[in-house]
């Protein structure tokens, strides 16, 4: 029965992924691990829940007003082992479910670094008003609403806002996370397949948030070297003196990228917000962060 | 200084068309009907009999009447979100620019929630509860009469924001920094914050309140495990407000200082943490969840037990399994923000726990079902509404579990497959439980029925709908659309937007219906009348007449069993009818107070002066609130006696009519 119910879903499921860029086709480890856990919890669940509905509807069915063969039980309002059955079947639905969602949420932590024999790839992700930075600091480079990361590599993203409130957000590729200014978050991803995927903003902010979108970039080694040095030798440098300018608000801002990048601008970014007129304001105690 | 603070004429969007016509409609509407009410000469006895009773019966209704206004006001909003999005796909913008739309679905949410669903439970609860209760009226009627006030003035505040000024652009949760002063600059969100503060001090009374009823005034006889589920569950309910509501106006008085006063709790700059607010919220937004489902799961325990001609199964289950909702409701709220970066230590003790509420609310499912079981159903439009709501909320309820999975929500947070989940168990609970509870206790609050087929066409039309609504949305979000999008690039999603707002129409077929079943059932209402007990009821609501009396209970009713009408019924069936002359005393009821009114009118201006930084005006709104809380305080008497023969003439009169 179980497995019956989980083929209907995972051929539901298939359909649907079919012919989607969404959760349901991944490119990479994370987001791999995120459907699996997404459709085990689903069977699990729909091996009780699609009983309970029929059971609904039978039962309300059977027992019509108008069904002289059904039996009248006017005082039938109690019995133990009913309770008993009733209270541990959700019981035991939710001990098999809460068992996923604590491993679940220790394997996929965003924090977890994947284990992986290749060198992971640091990118430091900031959202502005309303665009995408990446800064690739062990390369010295920077890009604007596109992030292009070689196929196969773990990617450490460190994430943190400008201002506003956004969440990080590629499905094809695993986990969102929220970017917030002041704190910084921490995300790991991997790409095992070539492609360009969508990734966006899921977090409401503001005006300009439904052109809050970029393209992930999924390229072989050769190609990555290729578009770095390419990066390289053109286009403006970022620095304290052209961040200003990029920071202001702006909507559906086309690609493009920094030839080079000024060391401690993301530290920048992260400081700066915390600051105010207020002298006193300097630190930012340790245990206001979302990371330790 | 300006008399009129921030106030000007550009405050009025008059170069908005759709804005204009709305608001132009809706002030053309207002006068209308107060004209219509003022030339028929109702003003003194709309004045006399609602505007200042502290009835509990009436304020109840007062409060479903504004909830199913803004029930309107609230799908309106929906209609044109649908709209946008059905439209808005690859290079087309629809025919709402961002600035319009953000403030539409802003103020869809924060209506639907504190300006529909909470007036809705509010009144149910209040027309309901003192009545199976077996009592006269709550403890605190005036102040009952106040909260009902408060929640008018939040209500009129938003409304208001409509044709003067803006409304908040910020979403219903009004996360900051977003909603902060650098962001959000204008009066969107000052207008959503104070409508809050006012109609949630309003809800706060109406926790007092009920908590106050339900502990101190109860039939004599009427322990706390003879309470009818329906009891229970508004217990539960509200003391979820008492313990949650203070939090939220906490929260909001915070962003109101670091708006108003340059505090820096939530700002990005002086150490600000937003992450505060948005834990905060939640621990108010988590239990307010529970407060709008609780009194709809009490509803569909009445309605399921007495249309099934069964006592509910597993009385003592369900009482527990409402008491430990009430209590987890607390130490789930942040699998709101699973994706805040969190340790997957605080991740997995907060999925689990929301796990474990998911456990009584299964056992709720469960004892339903046996309710029927075994019963003999009368398929009448509150069952219909029940049933829809068990296999809908099964659902819904499912796909909420999964979210609780810290790794399922990393790849569903904030999409529409989130939007889908939250209406799914808010329609599918709450709002279909609260159609059932309109259609049940109707013929009690009005001495007629509603119609029957009108009834059924709503439901069917709102089930169909709900459905046709919002699956494609689980859809989408699994596609990997996210939420408050006021246009896309991805063509794939446009076919399932536009089978959304066909469901939607479909839902508008439905909210037709049930507006055609009311006037049907007005013009007919003499063919629909009904006396005292017209569905088979079990519990003291359905012994007293329809509908009941100021005094609701001539001789106030000894209690002996927790159906406790079903069991007097039982008893006079089998024994023989003493035919005892019946003796009445004189029965005192709290006297009409235009406290409710006036304070409610002085809220409207202080929190409009403080939207518009109209200080003066904020003063002497204050001034004046404090003035009739002193004028209420030293009032000389407080109730009035209704002698014997008037009741004994009112009893006289009913039972002739039913002997008829």
């Amino acid at each position: 029965m179980r497995y019956g119910l989980l083929a209907v879903v995972l051929i539901g499921a298939a359909t649907l992924g079919g012919c989607t860029e969404g959760v349901l086709d991944p490119k990479g480890p994370i987001a791999f691990a995120n459907r699996e856990i997404l459709l085990n919890s689903l069977g699990i669940m729909l091996a009780i829940v699609i009983p309970v509905i029929l059971a609904i509807l039978g039962v309300a069915f059977w027992f019509r007003a108008s069904n002289e063969r059904a039996r009248y039980r006017p005082d039938f309002a109690y019995s133990g082992r009913l309770e008993m059955l009733v209270w541990s079947i959700p019981a035991m639905t939710v001990f098999l479910v809460g068992g996923v969602a604590w491993v679940g949420a220790h394997d996929l932590s965003p924090r977890k670094p994947i284990a992986s024999s290749v060198k992971p790839l640091r990118v430091q992700v900031a959202s502005l008003d309303w665009k995408w930075l990446f800064i690739y600091p062990d390369q010295g480079i920077a890009s604007v609403n596109q992030l292009t990361i070689p196929v196969g590599t773990p990617v450490s993203l460190e994430l943190t806002s400008s201002g506003v409130m956004n969440s990080f957000f590629v499905p094809q590729l695993g986990s969102q996370i929220y970017t917030m200014a002041g704190m910084i978050t921490r995300l790991h991803l991997q790409a095992d397949h070539s492609g360009t995927y969508r990734g966006f903003s899921a977090q409401f902010s503001g005006e300009g948030f439904s052109d809050m979108h970029f393209d992930a970039d999924v390229v072989t080694n050769e190609k990555f070297a290729q578009w770095l040095d390419s990066v390289r030798s053109a286009g403006p440098s970022l620095d304290a003196t052209t961040y200003p300018e990029l920071a202001k608000p702006s909507a559906s801002v086309a690609p493009f990228t920094y030839r080079a990048v000024a060391p401690g601008l993301f530290g920048s970014i992260l400081v700066s917000e915390m600051q105010s007129d207020d002298a006193i304001c300097r630190s930012y105690p340790t245990s206001m962060r979302a990371e330790k | 200084m300006n008399l009129l603070g921030k106030l000007n004429w550009s405050a009025i969007p008059f170069d908005q068309p759709i804005i204009m016509g709305a608001s132009g409609g809706v002030v053309l509407a207002i006068i209308v009907i107060l004209s219509w009410v003022t030339l028929k000469g109702y003003v003194p006895y709309l004045w006399r009999e609602w505007l200042t009773s502290v009835d509990h019966k009436r304020i109840g209704i007062m409060y479903i009447v504004l909830a199913l206004i803004m029930l309107l006001r609230g799908f309106a909003d929906a209609i044109m979100m649908r709209a946008q999005q059905a439209l808005a796909a690859g290079g087309a913008h629809g025919y709402l620019p961002p600035e319009h739309f953000d403030q539409i679905f802003s103020a869809h949410g924060t209506i639907m929630i504190f300006f529909m669903a909470m007036p809705f439970v509010i009144g149910m609860m209040n027309f309901v509860v003192p009545l199976q209760l077996g009592v006269r009226d709550m403890a605190f009627p005036t102040l009952n009469s106040v909260a009902l006030g408060l929640t008018a003035s939040g209500i009129l505040l938003i409304n208001i924001s409509l044709a003067v000024g803006e409304f908040s652009k910020a979403g219903w949760v009004a996360y900051p920094p977003l909603s902060e002063l650098q962001f959000s600059p204008g009066v969107g969100v000052d207008y959503y914050l104070w409508a809050l503060q006012i109609s949630g001090v309003g809800t706060l009374m109406t926790g007092i309140n009920f908590v106050a009823t339900i502990l101190k005034t109860r039939a004599p006889g009427m322990i706390y495990m003879r309470m009818p589920v329906f009891c229970w569950t508004s217990l539960a309910a509200n003391l979820l407000i008492v313990a949650a509501f203070p939090v939220l106006t906490a929260t909001l008085a915070m962003l109101l200082l670091d708006r108003y006063l340059g505090f820096h709790f939530f700002t990005v700059d002086g150490q600000g943490n937003a992450m505060m607010y948005v834990n905060l919220f939640w621990v108010w937004g988590h239990p307010e969840v529970y407060i709008l489902v609780l009194p709809a799961f009490g509803i569909f325990s009445e309605v399921v037990s007495t249309f099934s001609g069964k006592p509910l199964f597993g009385y003592r289950s369900m009482v527990a399994a409402t008491m430990s909702i009430c209590v987890l409701s607390f130490i789930v709220w942040l699998h709101h923000f699973f994706t805040m970066g969190a340790s997957a230590n605080v991740n997995g003790f907060f999925g689990v726990m929301t796990m474990i509420i998911a456990v009584p609310t299964g056992v709720k499912v469960f004892n339903w079902l046996f309710t029927m079981y075994g019963g003999r159903i009368r398929f009448t439009v509150p069952i219909l509404w029940s049933i829809g709501f068990m296999v809908t909320f099964v659902i819904g309820g499912m796909t909420g579990v999964l979210m609780a999975v810290p790794p399922a929500d990393f790849q569903l947070h904030n999409s529409l497959f989130l939007i889908a989940h939250f209406h799914n168990v808010i329609i599918g609970g709450t709002v279909f439980g609260l159609m059932a509870g309109y259609n049940y206790w109707f013929p009690k609050a009005f001495g007629f029925m509603l119609d029957e087929r009108w009834g059924r066409a709503s439901f069917w039309c709102w089930l169909i709908g709900f459905y046709l609504a919002f699956m494609p949305l689980y859809a989408l979000g699994l596609m990997g659309m996210t939420r408050r999008m006021q246009h896309y690039d991805v063509a794939s999603w446009q076919p399932w937007l536009v089978v959304a707002a066909v469901g939607v129409v479909v839902i508008l077929a439905g909210i037709v219906s049930q507006v055609i079943q009311l006037v049907v059932s007005i013009r007919d209402r003499e063919k629909l009348k009904v006396t005292a007990d017209p569905w088979n009821g079990r519990t003291l609501e359905w012994a007293i007449a329809s509908p009941p009396p100021a005094w609701n209970f001539a001789v106030l009713p000894q209690v002996t069993d927790v159906d406790a009408f079903w069991k007097k019924k039982q008893r006079e069936r089998t024994q023989a009818q003493p035919s005892k002359e019946r003796k009445f005393e004189p029965i005192e009821i709290p006297k009409n107070s235009a406290t409710g009114f006036i304070t409610a009118f002085f809220a409207v201006v202080t929190g409009f002066a403080l939207i518009w930084h109209i200080w003066w005006m904020a003063g002497a709104g204050a001034i004046g609130i404090f003035l009739t809380m002193l004028a209420f305080a030293f009032r000389n008497e407080e109730e009035i006696k209704i002698p014997a023969e008037q009741i004994a003439g009112f009893e006289q009169a009913r039972h002739a009519e039913i002997a008829v």
